[in-house]
């Protein structure tokens, strides 16, 4: 009995810093909108700079005197650098297309990770035990560290802080009204802008004091941020966007599971929220405590763009692109025309993420899922069956398109970041299986699985690649103008509308995002033969989060900007990757003014800039 | 055998020129620099101070300087793949060298056998790589997952300890050490019982529930297989909570300073690990490494310093013995290339194109306020391969070829 105890207390205390970053992502959130990529850097900061902070005053205080201040300021550093990041960025694209503000956050993603590296260096960092909590004390027989009994408590004290702060000041009434309704909350004379740079703030100190509260129980390391930041999405997905109480629920949901999970099924331990929160979400669509109705004003709402045939001139510009790519291994070099290829394939990828995401404004964060599930089965094919890879190219879209109907009927019952959690949630359970079972090959892949020779040199894979994926833009393209894409954009537009004039939304929804799992799993096999191998990071977060940087970059408006992010985008960061270990801030850097200078995307962006330039003339 | 005669002959026909052609040796090298840099950065100053030293007593073949063209892969395998064919076809590299990631050695090993270049990977530790996936054209350094787990079996058989639990990553590496482990242990010590299994996800270990599962099971030992982040979250808590006391730990790689130094002061007394006590192995030839090395670098060398100053010394050997860069005429020179590493001597096994460098076994110990290893003692990889015959059977027949 002793030991289950011990385990719930476990729970408890990891349900805590759950609940400290859950709660800050979900504030700034249920007021700015923001999914912000970045809170587990803000996190992975506060560890870092509670280290250095505790440790400077330690040498000079003594311990309890250095260690809790050092703590506290820490949290609140972090906040100022939050603020800071909305202030000098969020801040000057709240008018660009929601979920635009997701690519900044992760140009942040990535400055954070170099700067961190480069101020506190390679190695980890082991703070000593918080003064004054050092030891264990003996609950029925089983020794259980003073400090976890710590973070039980401050999790319930943080919580009523925040009822306080949110129920009984105006401030909190001022949010509260925000979360409603921004734009009525404005129209009624409260400064926003002051309100949004506060609320980051304060999510941003949240997230700096989970990080900071984080320095007893492990090594600070530089890897702190990303595993944060999933466990974080899904607790307040579980709890309902924007809710505070069901942020704390659902991380002492998480905690407990995660504990008993580890008594019960060891080997599970990775698979296991997501289990639970693909649960909920079936359910309960918009989290154990969310409000149904929230989903209509989420970052799934793609502004209602217009779109056009392709005219005289775009087409021609089409022809000439394609003659120039066609002429590539005649002029270029091997490398280039693998780089080519490279692009080619991601450019299908990212335009099949585009199709659910901004023609079906369906928000996906595992669009991997497909991809990857189209490498594997080409992969499987050719190494356990030794079939052809014509076999294998035919076999992966048809397979990732079942396994895509099949997800996507739960999956389009949703939307916004719900949507795009479930979404998340299939691809790591997918991920996870490629990762931990043997006959996937595990972490250590499938090798070997090169084209035949018909297809084998640099230059034929390059021009097959090139036919099958011009070809799949061109279907994608057509569906766009056929009446099933424009009953899509309808059901994006006003899903009740669309409706009432006899389209069926979800079954258009369901179509689409069986179609877009299609085309992302050829991608996923055209990769897989251009690699040789496959391994489980193409079923991984990363890769999601590149598609959905290619299509944000490219502009989500356009239907030739995924095309323009794949090859903007992939060509940056293997140029900078060749040159400096130090890539990331680099391209983070990139991002960040690409997003400041191109708001709607690069294609959108001068698409918008060359109307103008129509108009004034 | 016309291959070898071809080249043979070719050789002759460029022994004049090469005198006056003093065209750089490249060297196409790939490791995962930006992702974790804690073991990559001390592996690249190790083979940077190699470079340095076989150029400074005037390169190979006559006066041929040894150049490095280095990439980043970014912990992923894809992005491995691409470099290993950029340094191939733009860069035209005589052989590729490196990775630290496993699946990443994998793939690089890939574009080896199919482009018909030499490959000596350098950190990798699966066991895959030298056997069900070996090639002919890929050879491996370090000491594998099978090697670290036949060490430390070795000692644990010694041991009392009837009961174990075992906890370990839930991916490859984690997996078949725990396997190899197990499989040795059964064999040496038919009454040992394996009792509890733990499976953290890497990076995502969580200590006070592991904990409490482990020793819920009550073992008599441990067999831990966690490192990094996962490793000082276990120590801390296991610490606190008591698990390590009055039980046998036997622990992967934990000995190495890259995963002992951040432990500082709750480094668990007695533990059973491999690893590398820098500071006291004392012959010359070590001595004078670490000397070089902190005076090139102001830091003093992890395991991944040696592993990379060891790797491109072997590869400067090979060629020197080859007398050329010709793919083919580097495999048979380094097949049974026998050289001296900072460790002792040293052999690339013809059998399975993997090295007999050890490591040092030895028990965790606290002083100062750091982990030190104790009662080490350095332990030949030779000893601890399978029979030739198991290895046969496990390695693809034209890997030997």
């Amino acid at each position: 009995m002793s030991v289950y105890l011990s385990q719930a207390l476990g729970g408890l205390s990891h349900a805590a810093t759950l609940f400290l970053v859950a709660s800050g992502l979900s504030i700034i959130f249920g007021v700015t909108r923001i999914v912000n990529f970045a809170h587990g850097s803000l996190y992975m900061l506060g560890a870092y700079c509670a280290y250095s902070f505790s440790q400077f005053l330690m040498a000079k205080l003594g311990a309890p005197l250095g260690f809790w201040p050092g703590v506290v300021l820490a949290a609140l550093a972090v906040g100022l650098v939050g603020a800071l990041m909305e202030v000098a960025l969020l801040r000057r694209i709240y008018h660009a297309p929601e979920l635009f503000q997701l690519l900044a956050t992760f140009g942040v993603v990535l400055v954070v990770q170099d700067a961190t590296l480069a101020i506190w260096g390679r190695e980890d960092l082991l703070s000593p035990r918080a003064p004054g909590f050092r030891g264990v004390v003996e609950i029925f027989g089983e020794r259980f560290p003073q400090y976890h009994l710590l973070l039980i408590c401050l999790g319930p004290v943080v919580l009523g802080a925040l009822w306080l702060l949110f129920n009984r000041t105006r401030w909190g009434t001022l949010v509260r009204a925000a979360t409603e309704d921004r734009e009525m909350t404005s129209a009624l004379g409260v400064n926003q802008r002051r309100l949004f740079t506060s609320v980051v703030l304060l999510g941003s100190t949240l997230a700096g004091l989970g990080g900071a509260l984080q320095i007893p129980n492990e090594a600070v390391n530089l890897q702190m941020d990303i595993s944060i930041i999933v466990e974080a999405f899904v607790v307040v997905v579980i709890g309902g966007m924007g809710s505070i109480v069901g942020a704390f629920v659902a991380a002492l949901l998480v905690g407990e599971i995660s504990a008993f999970g580890i008594l019960i099924f060891p080997r599970l331990t990775l698979v296991l929220p997501f289990l639970v929160m693909a649960l909920v979400l079936v359910v309960r669509p918009y989290g154990l405590l969310g409000k149904p109705g929230d989903e209509s004003r989420g970052p799934a709402q793609a502004p209602g763009t217009h779109l056009v045939p392709a005219g005289r001139y775009l087409r021609r510009a089409g022809v000439a692109a394609l003659l120039a790519l066609a002429l590539v291994p005649a002029f270029a070099g091997e490398y280039a025309q693998l780089l080519v290829t490279d692009i080619l394939i991601l450019a299908l990828f990212a335009t099949s993420l585009h199709f659910i995401l901004g023609i079906g404004g369906l928000v996906s964060f595992g669009h991997a899922a497909w991809f990857g599930v189209g490498a594997y089965a080409a992969a499987l094919l050719l190494a356990k069956l030794a079939a052809p890879i014509s076999m294998g190219l035919i076999a992966a879209p048809l397979v990732a398109a079942a396994l895509a109907l099949v997800f996507g009927w739960f999956c389009i019952r949703l939307s916004g970041v719900y949507l795009a959690m479930l979404t998340l949630a299939f691809a790591q359970i997918l991920w996870s299986l490629a990762y931990q079972s043997t006959w996937t090959g595990g972490d250590n892949g499938i090798l070997g699985i090169w084209p035949s020779a018909w297809a084998g040199s640099p230059a034929r894979y390059y021009y097959l690649t090139l036919t099958l994926c011009v070809a799949s833009l061109l279907v994608l393209r057509r569906a766009v103008f056929a009446p099933f894409g424009y009953a899509l954009r309808a059901a994006r537009d006003s899903a009740l509308r669309a409706e009432a004039t006899g389209i069926d939304v979800r079954r258009s929804q369901w179509l689409a995002f069986t179609l877009a799992g299609a085309f992302a799993g050829l991608a996923g096999a055209l990769h897989a033969f251009h690699k040789g191998s496959v391994f489980p990071n193409v079923l991984s977060i990363p890769q999601s989060i590149d598609a959905l940087v290619m299509v944000l970059l490219g502009g989500l408006e356009t239907l030739t900007g995924p095309v323009a992010g794949a090859a903007v985008y992939h060509f940056l960061q293997t140029q900078i990757m060749r040159s400096t270990e130090y890539w990331r801030v680099i391209l983070g850097s990139v991002i960040l003014l690409l997003v400041l200078v191109f708001p709607h995307g690069i294609v959108g962006s001068l698409r918008r800039l060359s109307a103008a330039g129509w108009k004034t003339r | 055998m016309s291959k070898p005669t071809w080249g043979a002959a070719l050789a002759i026909l460029a022994l004049p020129v090469s005198g006056a052609d003093n065209k750089p040796i490249l060297i196409g090298e790939i490791s995962s620099y930006s992702t974790v840099p804690a073991f990559t950065v001390p592996y690249r100053n190790g083979w940077q101070m190699a470079v340095e030293e076989v150029n400074a007593a005037g390169g190979l073949l006559g006066g041929r300087r040894l150049e490095v063209v280095s990439r980043d892969d970014g912990g992923k395998p894809d992005d491995a793949t691409r470099n290993a064919q950029e340094l191939l076809s733009s860069q035209k590299v005589d052989l590729l060298a490196g990775t630290f990631l496993s699946n990443v050695g994998l793939a690089v090993s890939d574009i080896a056998l199919r482009n018909r270049v030499l490959f000596v990977a350098a950190e990798p530790l699966t066991d895959a790589l030298v056997w069900d996936k070996g090639n002919r054209y890929t050879f491996r350094l370090r000491p594998s997952t099978y090697m670290q787990a036949a060490m430390l079996a070795e000692e644990a058989a010694k041991l009392p300890a009837r009961t174990w639990a075992t906890v370990a990553p839930n991916y490859e590496y984690g997996q078949s050490a725990v396997a190899n482990f197990k499989e040795l242990m059964r064999a040496k010590r038919p009454d040992v019982e394996f009792v509890a299994e733990q499976w953290p996800a890497l990076g995502k270990l969580e200590a006070g529930a592991t904990i409490q599962a482990l020793e819920a099971a009550k073992p008599d030992a441990i067999f831990n297989v966690t490192f990094g982040a996962d490793l000082t979250k276990f120590v801390r808590e296991g610490n606190l909570r008591g698990l390590f006391e009055g039980r046998a730990v036997v622990s992967m790689l934990t000995g190495e300073p890259e995963y002992l130094d951040p432990l500082k002061d709750e480094t668990p007394k007695g533990w059973i690990v491999t690893g590398y006590p820098w500071d006291q192995v004392k012959t010359t030839v070590h001595q004078r490494f670490v000397q070089a090395y902190a005076k090139r670098y102001s830091e003093t060398p992890r395991l991944g310093s040696v592993v990379g100053y060891t790797t491109f010394m072997a590869i400067a050997d090979a060629i020197r013995k080859a007398g050329s860069t010709d793919t083919e005429k580097l495999i048979g020179a380094f097949r049974g290339l026998k050289f001296e590493s900072v460790f002792g001597p040293v052999t690339f096994r013809a059998l399975d194109q993997q090295s007999t460098l050890g490591a040092f076994v030895g028990r965790l110990d606290l002083r100062d306020g750091r982990g030190v290893m104790v009662d080490w003692r350095y332990v030949d990889g030779k000893d601890y391969m399978p029979p030739d015959a198991v290895v046969r059977k496990r390695r693809p027949a034209e890997a030997m070829r």
